[in-house]
């Protein structure tokens, strides 16, 4: 047991260091709190020089009898999500300085990255549910943090609907164990769990898939589970919403990974059912969530909805692993790179609107007018990013849509990429609006608006994800492979 | 050197953009300079093409992404035949002309023009882009700097015809897309080429399903009734310099495609679906050109017989045969020239005049003799006057699919007396006609950036009509595998 610790090194860096934030913050003055987001950088760095240690050393492997899997899979999220931490970080620097609570702000953060971090290695349904509760737990207070109403509302709202989807969750799991008999989620010698039963159990095994579904789909959002996205986009702080958009949504499809693929198994004789399952909600998220974000006049509602679309995309993967016989890791490799496409993508559009409502103070698309002049660097990140998520070229966004609707095709799901093209050409009617809006429209108050120098850092990362990842996919393709040959 | 070709444009736009303030003045003279560049390099390309030699030339070719196990192979693969040679050359040449008819913009010059050079790079790798999805990526850069040009530059309902433009064509590059993963994963490769010489089999769908979803792509961009609607509204709006561009090559896209993956590609369907392309080509010739007669704005009328126009295009295609394709390429190359010239002395009048309505307009033939004469030698080439580059380009048209498909040729050739009919009713109206007072003010093209280009255009019009051989050869160095394969 104990030898197995080091596996999850990263994650107990950031428990610990997070508890150390808290602590100093009791003694530290009131000025000097500004050091405590350099401290949470500080873990994250260490967190990632402990996983790049654990590669050297060659510590992949199951650990705690197979409910921790160290594998590449894990570490790839385990550097996204470690990412995802520290550009937020980098990019809320400024906004936190006028909260009261900030070292509860930045502990909570990485208690968040760390429950993240351990979902994606977890093989075991109690790991699985302590992890995501950590997440989610933290996610709550985040959400709320602003203390004001709409924050307050949107805390609750989330806390309401988060602790129901948890509620079908753990009913999804406790069916899969009464079934099984472990919460395991591969069989010791290594097939999956719901594999091993008969097709006798079918009408039990098919009541967990739907509950385990609906669950998940709450938490990374997809239709007809998706209702507090947009309110909680718009009532929490915009760091904590741009967190909650790339981390929670990654950590829901991770974990949908885990669970369908590796538990469930595309093989298995429930394959196709939940390759249906997902193949339904996908169309039906892009779908609405195009749909709604068409008639968007907020900024920060538009991108919820737009995040509801980009989780049908997701989904399509999904259903692409295990509509063809024999599955398809291309499906997963699809879904992980888009992942990560999503990351860069998404965070820069939330800085971008960080930036310029932390100085307008105001989300409402109208006041974005002539940006392009007031604002030429945010402006052109976030233009990049709104391509970037039609899927047009030369961004990130183009090489991941076409690299998912290439899996779903080899899955004979051509119907479903149909849907899928030509919700792109419905997107593109918000995100171009959007972006002819901030170039097009003369401003109606003159001023520059720059944005502070971490923000900036953070946006120019992630500008340049988007643009070098889509004119040179290949390192981040081949990683996005490798990471879901764990699977099949 | 294709490399070279694509990408000097949009670097070079990146440049422009990054000018300083004080020397925004520059900008339309660094935009000549690359886009004057660009021209010398394809007449370049043209002296060196090897006629005598089959297949690709001036290839270059590596592994963009590699994901061999996810059928995920995209190759960064550039290389131009005939076909490809004719529509660069063009390109070239009609960006100078669109940046020297772009000469007065004075909104945001840097911009404007760092945009025009970036459209150029997303056209050129249309035409030279030898694997589907580099193709694809090509179609899709296109789109943004289009939006932006018409919906910033441009005048009326600017906004909802910019976007208009884009749903439309994303719509189709949707559907265009799927048919490219569903023919890549059936053939294993992207490559287009390979494609063109291999039966390609075992589709996920049908491959009249495959052939009817790239088709939508194509038609969309040619257009053909009644997948068109957005091209009046995108040519009405946009700047002239957009519309040349936007007549002359952005439709020749659709062409291209239709010849070099439709019929290069899947021979055997398009074969069988021959009389459906024929029928359509028939009713977007007759269609487009009654809707022109009855045009009174004059960017409208041209973009309307622009859909009449491209009819010609896809009858030759339909004929499935060496002429008609040849025709169909060299009807490309004519409307290009011919439209482009049609759309630059229209903008003149509009920029002096400041209406577009032919009815408001009358005799202006005797205030602005150089305008009016180039449009009218344009107008009797677009009509297809004997010893004008349209003229050829029709009756090969014609000579390929009269044997084959004989009604929707006479209806072609009864579109032609329209056209005469819009044509010179048009230059009647607008150039002939009682004096009006209102315009005896009007100055003429005396500016040697509006000189130069007309004259230029006119002379490529007349060269291309006495003396086709050259780029017929040209032309049927490419257009001789695929009509082989037709069989």
């Amino acid at each position: 047991m104990l030898q197995d610790l080091d596996r999850i090194g990263p994650e107990l860096i950031l428990m610990v260091v997070a508890g150390c934030i808290l602590l100093t913050d009791l003694v530290l003055r009131e000025r000097d709190r500004g050091w405590l987001p350099f401290g949470a950088l500080v873990g994250l760095a260490a967190s990632v020089i402990w996983t790049v240690v654990l590669i050297q050393r060659d510590r992949e492997g199951v650990a705690f009898s197979g409910a921790y899997s160290l594998d590449t899979f894990s570490i790839f999220f385990q550097f996204l999500f470690v990412g995802v931490a520290g550009l937020v970080v980098l990019a809320s620097v400024e906004s936190v300085r006028r909260l009261r609570y900030q070292g509860e702000f930045w502990a909570l953060l990485l208690l968040a990255t760390s429950g993240m971090m351990l979902l994606a290695g977890a093989r075991d349904l109690i790991l699985i549910f302590i992890a995501l509760e950590l997440t989610s737990i933290s996610q709550y207070v985040l959400v709320g943090f602003l203390k004001d109403d709409r924050g307050t509302e949107a805390a609750l709202k989330y806390i309401l609907m988060g602790a129901i989807a948890t509620a079908v969750i753990l009913y999804g799991m406790a069916f899969v164990f009464g079934l099984t008999g472990t919460t395991n989620l591969l069989a010791p010698d290594g097939t999956p769990i719901i594999a091993t039963l008969d097709s006798g159990a079918r009408a039990g095994v098919i009541a967990a898939m739907v509950l385990l579904a609906a669950g998940f789909s709450f938490k990374v959002g997809l239709v007809p589970f998706q209702m507090w996205v947009p309110d909680i986009y718009e009532g929490a702080a915009t760091p904590v919403a741009a967190f909650l958009s790339v981390g929670s949504k990654a950590a829901g499809f991770v974990v949908i990974l885990r669970i369908f693929y590796e538990g469930f198994g595309a093989d298995s004789f429930v394959g196709s059912d939940w390759s249906n399952l997902f193949a339904a909600l996908a169309a039906v998220s892009m779908t609405v969530g195009n749909v709604m974000a068409l008639l968007q006049t907020n900024i920060k509602r538009l991108l919820g909805y737009s995040s509801i679309a980009q989780a049908g995309n997701l989904a399509i993967g999904v259903a692409a692993i295990a509509a063809s016989d024999g599955g398809l890791a291309l499906g997963a490799s699809g879904v992980t790179f888009f992942l990560a496409a999503y990351v860069f993508t998404n965070l820069g559009a939330f800085f971008a609107v960080l930036a310029i409502s932390h100085r307008l103070g105001s989300d409402t698309i109208a006041d974005y007018a002539g940006m392009g002049r007031r604002a030429p660097l945010l402006a052109v990140v976030l233009a990049l990013c709104f391509i970037s998520l039609t899927g047009i070229p030369p961004t990130v966004g183009f090489v991941a849509k076409v690299y998912i609707f290439n899996a779903a095709v080899q899955s004979d799901l051509v119907w479903l990429v149909i849907v899928g093209a030509l919700n792109t050409a419905l997107s593109a009617y918000y995100y171009l609006r959007v972006v002819s809006h901030m170039y097009l429209a003369d401003a109606p108050v003159e001023g520059d608006i720059r944005p502070s120098p971490w923000l900036a850092v953070s946006l120019a990362i992630t500008g340049l994800g988007v643009l070098v990842f889509g004119i040179v996919p290949t390192p981040l393709i081949d990683a996005a492979e490798r990471a879901a040959g764990v699977f099949g | 050197m294709l490399t070279f070709l694509v990408f000097f444009p949009v670097l070079a736009a990146i440049v422009v953009v990054t000018l300083p303030r004080d020397q925004e003045r520059n900008a339309k003279w660094m935009a000549l300079a690359v886009t004057g560049a660009v021209f010398v390099v394809s007449l370049v390309l043209f002296g060196l093409f090897d006629r005598g030699e089959e297949g690709l030339q001036f290839t270059e070719r590596f592994r963009w992404i590699r994901a061999p196990e996810a059928g995920f192979d995209i190759q960064y693969f550039l290389g131009i035949d005939g076909l490809g040679l004719t529509m660069v050359i063009l390109t070239g040449f009609l960006f100078v002309v669109a940046v020297l008819v772009s000469w007065g913009v004075e909104l945001r010059p840097r911009e404007y023009f760092a945009w025009i050079l970036a459209l150029e790079t997303g056209v050129l790798g249309v035409f030279t882009a030898q694997d589907l999805i580099l193709f694809f990526l090509f179609w899709e850069v296109e789109l943004l700097p289009m939006y932006l040009l018409i919906s910033i530059w441009g005048t009326g309902r600017k906004e909802y015809s910019a976007m208009k433009f884009v749903l439309f064509t994303l719509v189709g590059s949707a559907l265009m897309l799927v048919g490219f993963l569903v023919l890549g994963f059936a053939a294993g490769t992207f490559d287009m080429q390979e494609l063109s010489r291999m039966e390609i089999t075992g589709t996920a769908i049908p491959l009249p399903a495959v052939f009817l979803l790239i088709f939508a792509g194509f038609a969309i961009k040619l257009p053909i009734f009644p997948l068109h609607t957005w091209l009046p509204d995108a040519h009405t709006d946009a700047p002239t310099a957009v519309s040349v561009i936007l007549a002359g090559v952005l439709l020749k896209m659709g062409g291209y495609g239709m010849i070099r993956i439709l019929v290069g590609i899947l021979p055997d369907t398009a074969q069988d679906y021959a009389v459906w392309l024929a029928s359509l080509a028939a009713v977007s010739i007759i269609y487009g050109a009654i809707v022109t007669l009855r045009q009174t704005d004059l960017k409208r009328l041209i973009a309307y017989s622009s859909v009449s126009h491209m009819g010609y295009v896809l009858l030759g295609i339909s004929a499935m045969g060496e002429v008609g394709l040849t025709g169909a390429t060299l009807q490309m190359f004519s409307h290009g020239v011919i439209t482009g010239l049609l759309f630059v002395t229209v903008g003149m009048i509009y920029d002096r005049a400041h209406t577009r309505n032919i009815d408001e307009l009358s005799g202006l033939a005797h205030v602005t003799p150089i305008i009016a004469t180039t449009m009218i030698i344009a107008g009797l080439a677009s009509l297809g006057l004997p010893a004008m580059s349209g003229f050829v380009a029709e009756i090969m048209v014609f000579l390929g699919t009269m044997d084959r498909f004989e009604a929707p040729t006479i209806i072609g050739v009864v579109g032609i007396v329209l056209t005469a009919g819009y044509i010179l009713w048009m230059v009647q109206r607008v150039m002939f006609g009682p004096r009006n007072e209102r315009w005896a003010a009007l100055p003429d093209a005396t500016a040697w950036w509006e000189q130069a280009p007309m004259a230029a255009m006119l002379a490529v019009i007349l060269a291309v009509g006495i003396y086709p051989a050259r780029l017929v050869e040209i032309i049927d160095q490419a257009i001789q595998p695929i009509a082989s394969r037709l069989g």
